[in-house]
């Protein structure tokens, strides 16, 4: 903090904030740093002092196929889920932004709603729903479940952007010849771009994450999260911390591209054709 | 219709729910000219502007463009360019690719397309910023950026919102030669609205005043300052000192107004009914001071002095009139250098007969 030179500024002050925000950081991200530490422990009880460095337990889930499977439907139901989240939330924004009708607040709190609903009642729910219309059980069940809580984190983000344009950027389109699919494809989307993305990966990390709504309609088709479950069922091991680590890398990675673009310039490079 | 009518406003209302934008508008716009349209915020100039890009429906009425309704024409399939207030630059293109737009946009080939653009980058002197980003230009340059943008496709009128109003004031008078120019080089019809009475006065041709959704006068800048068809106008450019009256006829042939303030005779032709109402202006500019009562002259009144105002080359200064009324006087320093201008001083205001202008409607 290079705040010390500023009249208006009181160090002390200054420093209890740092103080703050270290310790808070630190609250947060101990249990991930510890299940971090100790993946990579010999150890097969997370004890202190420390056993020898090892990576005895990455091993291991990589010979799970268990592990292997999990993975898979992870990465297919998130990759999936993003880009359908995305398109949606994209359309409900964008609906936002241009028309205006009567009933537009309740359109808008519908739309941002399924995240605030508990998540064992979205489960149980989903579960009833998708297995009275007999899609229950499989990889589409965890997709469509996981689209309903994903679209409204795109649909806001998008918007955000949407709400940063300004309001004469369309018309001008339109005013030069474009019309209005071709605004959209030249205009709209280029502009929108950086949330476009930032959506994407956001999404298909909290689609990664998700573990309740997943655990009561994944039937066979387990994501990750709820095969860990299984094997903390079973038994303890540092196998968890190791699967726990991958996971959390992988989200981060994304949730920080995300970030980088949605906090940049803004720019992307030019629709060329 | 006139020949050169290149486009008309027939009896066109606008309205936004229960609100009349634009009442009963008939009016055109010559080929070629440079038309100002002017006015306060909400009278109506941006709606007006915004109906002939077709970014507004008419509500009553028929919009003809070279003679052809437009009415119904989106306004994409319309050559009828803007230059928008923000100007609405495209931020994710470079300054060429800005320029390119709306080539791109009506399908003209790439080579094509970049040939024509260079030609606009050179004639607005931009070239040099060709592959920059909109963020790193000024806002000159960006300006010159919109004007390529718009013109690009050659249109036969050109639509400008308050392109300047974001400038600071020595760029502002720069661009103006520089637009001024470019309408007399290209002969593409500009139609600029504006709320600056000097953007419009020293770019237009003609000016359109508006107030309240409805057109007050059309003119040449010189007409409309010298005389004003309604108090409206005369208040609204706020240069001549107006007085209030009832009309007589003159014992010389003339005109007589009887105000508060006296009975004024003018020059003008007796059109009107004696007996009726009437207010008449004289410009600031015509209006002289005096330490002594001046002979042979009815047009004269005194007024205690309250102020003075320096505006460069000339000052104004401000006196009051029995009754309250303000008057101004403008001169240059010259001529203001013999009197004794201090305030709470009397002075006589007085100017010539031929110099008041009467409008009939009080």
């Amino acid at each position: 903090m290079n705040g010390s030179d500023d009249l208006n500024r009181n160090r002390a002050v200054d420093w209890a904030l740092m103080a703050y925000i270290v310790l808070a950081y630190a609250f947060v991200f101990a249990p991930i740093a510890a299940s971090f530490v100790f993946s990579f422990n010999s150890d097969r009880f997370p004890s202190i002092p420390l056993g020898q460095f090892s990576l005895d337990w990455y091993r291991a889930i990589a010979m799970d196929p268990l592990v292997w499977e999990g993975a898979r439907n992870t990465l297919f139901v998130g990759v999936i889920v993003g880009v359908v989240s995305t398109a949606l939330g994209f359309g409900a924004a964008y609906t936002d932004y241009r028309y205006m009708f009567t009933g537009k607040q309740v359109y808008l709190a519908l739309a941002l709603l399924p995240p605030t609903i508990p998540v064992i009642i979205l489960g149980l729910a989903m579960l009833a729903y998708l297995s009275r219309i007999s899609l229950s059980g499989n990889a589409l069940s965890v997709i469509i479940s996981h689209v309903v809580v994903c679209a409204p984190f795109a649909m806001a983000i998008i918007r955000l952007r949407l709400s940063q344009m300004d309001p004469a950027l369309e018309p001008a389109a339109w005013n030069l010849g474009a019309s209005e699919w071709k605004t959209m494809r030249h205009v709209i989307v280029p502009f929108t771009m950086p949330a476009i993305l930032g959506a994407l990966f956001i999404t298909m990390a909290v689609s990664f994450d998700e573990f309740a709504v997943a655990w009561f309609v994944s039937g066979l088709n387990e994501t990750l999260p709820v095969k860990v479950l299984g094997f903390l069922q079973g038994q303890v091991s540092p196998r968890i911390n190791a699967i726990g680590t991958f996971v959390f890398i992988l989200s981060m990675t994304l949730v920080i591209l995300a970030q980088l673009l949605l906090s940049g310039r803004g720019a992307t490079p030019a629709d060329k054709e | 219709m006139s020949r050169d009518t290149l486009v008309s406003f027939e009896g066109v209302v606008k309205r936004f729910g229960n609100f009349l934008a634009v009442q009963k508008l008939d009016f055109e716009i010559r080929k070629g000219e440079f038309l100002a349209i002017m006015g306060s915020s909400g009278c109506g100039k941006t709606t007006t502007l915004r109906m002939l890009a077709g970014l507004e429906a008419p509500s009553e009425g028929v919009i003809r463009l070279a003679g052809k309704p437009i009415n119904d024409l989106p306004t994409w399939s319309r050559d009828t360019p803007m230059v928008w207030q923000s100007l609405a630059l495209f931020p994710f293109l470079n300054v060429r690719e800005n320029v390119e737009f709306a080539l791109k946009m009506r399908g003209v080939g790439k080579v094509e397309r970049r040939r024509r653009a260079e030609q606009w980058l050179d004639r607005m002197q931009i070239t040099e910023f060709a592959e920059r980003n909109i963020s790193q230009l000024s806002g000159g340059q960006r300006q010159r950026v919109a004007l390529a943008r718009s013109l690009v496709v050659e249109p036969e009128i050109l639509l400008l919102d308050e392109p300047l109003s974001a400038l600071d004031a020595a760029l502002k008078v720069r661009m103006q030669s520089v637009l001024k120019n470019l309408q007399r080089e290209t002969g593409i019809t500009f139609v600029y609205v504006t709320h600056s009475q000097s953007e419009a006065f020293s770019m237009a041709d003609r000016v359109v005043i508006m107030s309240r959704g409805k057109i007050e006068q059309i003119g040449t800048p010189q007409e409309i300052y010298r005389t004003p068809r309604s108090r409206f106008v005369a208040e609204f450019l706020g240069s001549s000192n107006i007085f209030q009256g009832t009309l007589e006829r003159g014992d010389r042939g003339g005109i007589v107004l009887d105000t508060p303030l006296g009975k004024f005779e003018t020059g003008g032709p007796a059109v009107v009914q004696p007996g009726s109402a009437a207010t008449m202006t004289v410009l600031d500019t015509k209006t002289h001071l005096a330490t002594e009562r001046p002979s042979g002259t009815r047009n004269v009144f005194s007024a205690r002095m309250v102020g003075e105002e320096f505006v460069g080359a000339t000052a104004t200064i401000y006196l009051e009139a029995p009754g309250g009324q303000e008057i101004r006087v403008q001169k240059g320093h010259d001529e203001l250098a013999g009197l004794p201008l201090e305030i709470g001083r009397e002075l006589f205001i007085h100017w010539d007969p031929s110099d008041g202008h009467v409008i009939a409607q009080a």
